[in-house]
């Protein structure tokens, strides 16, 4: 569970981002970047737990969401790519916390690039068993499930994501929904990583969650875009890369070989033509995210 | 108007070179090279990802396809000991890479940049798993050296003194242009890119002539990912491709959707780098390391902000064909 934690969130946020169109790549930098501003936030000042956790995550989203609204605004008022600019954005960001951790927020007095450990008050509690941040994943995932369902910012998202000619033609800012959508999933990967943060590692190191925001790709296209289905999408995934570690300690199998099945899954469940033939009579839906190279 | 920048910047890059050759000769020349050997996978990626898009087809999962190659070919040469051999295996996994990319993308008429994504993550996992340390390279590349050309002063040494692949990239980019839009198969090409619906009235089997676009495209990730493990790096590591298989895709959108477009995109792309480490090593600018990193990522961006809604991109690019 803990482990699926980060992941539940960083698949809502690339789910949120299909639903409008958008194939955000970039969940990993603006994990990353959400992670270390949630841990700035930790160490940075001292609150009573009430007020500082909420702090330190709403911090770590705030960081996401200026990240992925880089490439939201490039995307909505320039017409360039999101899927360019957010897997150059990933390559920023590394390099950026790589930066900070080495530099201005480092530990002092210590070899390791990492930044001091969060206070007390910022660290995410376990309920019983359950890690907090998993209740917390599970809230904002269902949240968003009514959100897309059920509201009209979630109707104007989905209808962007569906039609932006009909959008448009219905009176809705498409260019605005592309960045308000970019800027909510943005937020929803820093979420991801100002849990992990505040709940399991305690504080910022760039060795940090190789892969969380990848997995979260992974993730929402097993869910078909559906925040309700990131859930189990994500524990599966969450389960298989916590179970290959100890894979290879007992047999000596490289973890790598999990994405190997991740990608043979994502392979069958993402061809129409195999859903064609597992379910002759039933209708597939199919998901759809390439919406042409900047053409808004 | 844009030619006329295009043209204003060629000149005013060329006398920045000509004026810092007469003042360091040695140094203008090491930069240039290091720059020329930057280009040359995002020469090669990027006219993967020409192909592909002007047969109609995105194609995110060039990156996996060179990952791949280089893999490929790196064990292939080590195991052989023959740099050849290991550089065809190295370009035959990109074309079997690009196969089962089309399978997915236009067999299968799965969402493009799903498929992409999905021979990213594959390749990824793949590689990793299959990596083992300990292996050489049987010998090191041999430079080939042209006559006369190589003398002249400036262009000789950076152009005409490297090894087969700088030159395979160059002519490849040559070529492509020329088969694009001179011959027979390049109209064919781009009328699927563009329009398939018409091409397919007209006869042209719109699914093959993408299949197999697609798949030759993979000849030239192989060659890219085998310049990387076999002449560049002389080694392979894990994700030793390093986004250059996206970053092609910018340079590809820089250059519209050109070969020879790309190539000029690609050397400017190049430069920049060369002279960013440069200056680095001089210690003319003293930034941290992680800065100069981003400095590709960072120039990306900032040029396809600039260029983008200027250019347009094949218009049936990124739909999978549905005959009516």
């Amino acid at each position: 569970m803990e482990k699926s934690t980060p992941l539940v969130l960083t698949g809502l946020a690339v789910t949120v981002g299909l639903r409008t169109g958008l194939f955000n790549i970039g969940a990993q930098g603006q994990l990353l970047v959400g992670a270390i501003g949630a841990a700035w936030a930790g160490y940075n000042f001292q609150m009573p737990t009430l007020i500082h956790i909420p702090f330190a995550i709403v911090f770590g989203m705030l960081c996401g969401a200026a990240w992925a609204s880089i490439a939201g605004a490039l995307r909505a008022y320039r017409s360039v790519s999101e899927v360019i600019t957010t897997i150059m954005l990933n390559a920023v960001a590394i390099a950026l916390v790589d930066y900070l951790a080495s530099q201005p927020l480092k530990e002092a007095d210590q070899p390791l690039t990492r930044t001091p450990e969060i206070a007390e008050t910022a660290a995410l509690p376990d309920i019983g068993i359950v890690p907090s941040g998993f209740v917390i994943a599970l809230f904002v995932s269902l949240f968003f499930g009514w959100f897309l369902a059920r509201t009209t910012q979630g109707f104007r998202f989905n209808t962007v994501g569906m039609n932006p000619s009909a959008a448009n033609y219905a009176g809705i800012g498409v260019k605005k929904t592309i960045f308000l959508a970019m800027a909510v999933s943005g937020a929803l990967a820093g979420m991801g990583g100002a849990v992990e943060t505040l709940g399991i590692t305690g504080r910022f190191e760039p060795s940090f969650n190789a892969g969380l925001g990848f997995d979260g790709i992974t993730i929402a296209l097993l869910a078909r875009a559906n925040p309700i289905a990131t859930i189990p999408a994500a524990l599966l995934v969450g389960t298989l890369r916590s179970g290959a570690a100890s894979l290879q300690f007992r047999t000596g199998i490289e973890p790598e070989v999990v994405d190997v099945i991740l990608a043979l899954t994502l392979l069958f469940v993402a061809a129409p033509i195999v859903g064609r033939l597992l379910f002759r009579n039933r209708a597939t839906k199919q998901t759809t995210v390439s919406s042409g190279w900047g053409n808004s | 108007m844009r030619a006329r920048y295009a043209y204003t910047l060629a000149i005013a890059i060329s006398a920045g070179i000509i004026v810092a050759f007469v003042m360091d000769e040695n140094k203008t020349v090491s930069v240039l090279s290091f720059s020329l050997r930057y280009a040359v996978p995002l020469i090669l990626a990027a006219m993967v990802g020409i192909i592909c898009e002007r047969s109609g087809v995105i194609n995110i999962g060039i990156e996996g396809q060179m990952l791949m190659s280089a893999f490929a070919g790196f064990f292939g040469a080590a195991l052989t000991g023959n740099l050849i051999l290991g550089t065809m295996i190295g370009v035959g996994t990109g074309m079997i890479m690009g196969a089962v990319f089309a399978t997915g993308a236009v067999t299968w008429k799965m969402d493009q940049i799903i498929a992409g994504t999905i021979i990213n993550i594959l390749a990824t996992g793949l590689t990793s798993f299959f990596y083992a340390q300990g292996y050489v390279l049987p010998s090191i590349t041999p430079k080939l050296r042209i006559p006369l050309l190589a003398d002249i002063p400036l262009i000789g040494p950076v152009f005409f003194d490297n090894g087969l692949f700088t030159y395979a990239a160059l002519f490849s980019a040559l070529l492509l242009w020329a088969l694009l839009f001179k011959t027979i198969w390049g109209l064919r090409t781009r009328s699927v890119g563009e329009k398939p619906g018409s091409a397919d009235t007209s006869g042209i089997n719109v699914q093959r002539t993408r299949f197999i676009n697609v798949t030759l495209a993979g000849a030239f990730a192989g060659l890219a990912g085998a310049y990387l493990a076999i002449e560049a790096a002389s080694t392979f590591e894990r994700g030793l491709t390093a986004g250059r298989g996206f970053t092609a895709l910018a340079i590809m959108i820089f250059g519209a959707w050109n070969p020879i477009g790309a190539l000029a995109a690609a050397l400017f792309f190049g430069l920049a780098n060369g002279l960013a480490s440069q200056l680095q090593a001089d210690e003319v600018i003293a930034i941290p390391q992680q800065f100069i990193n981003m400095l590709p990522y960072i120039l990306t961006i900032v040029l396809l902000a600039i260029v983008s809604g200027r250019i347009k991109p094949p218009a049936a690019v990124g739909k999978p064909y549905e005959k009516e």
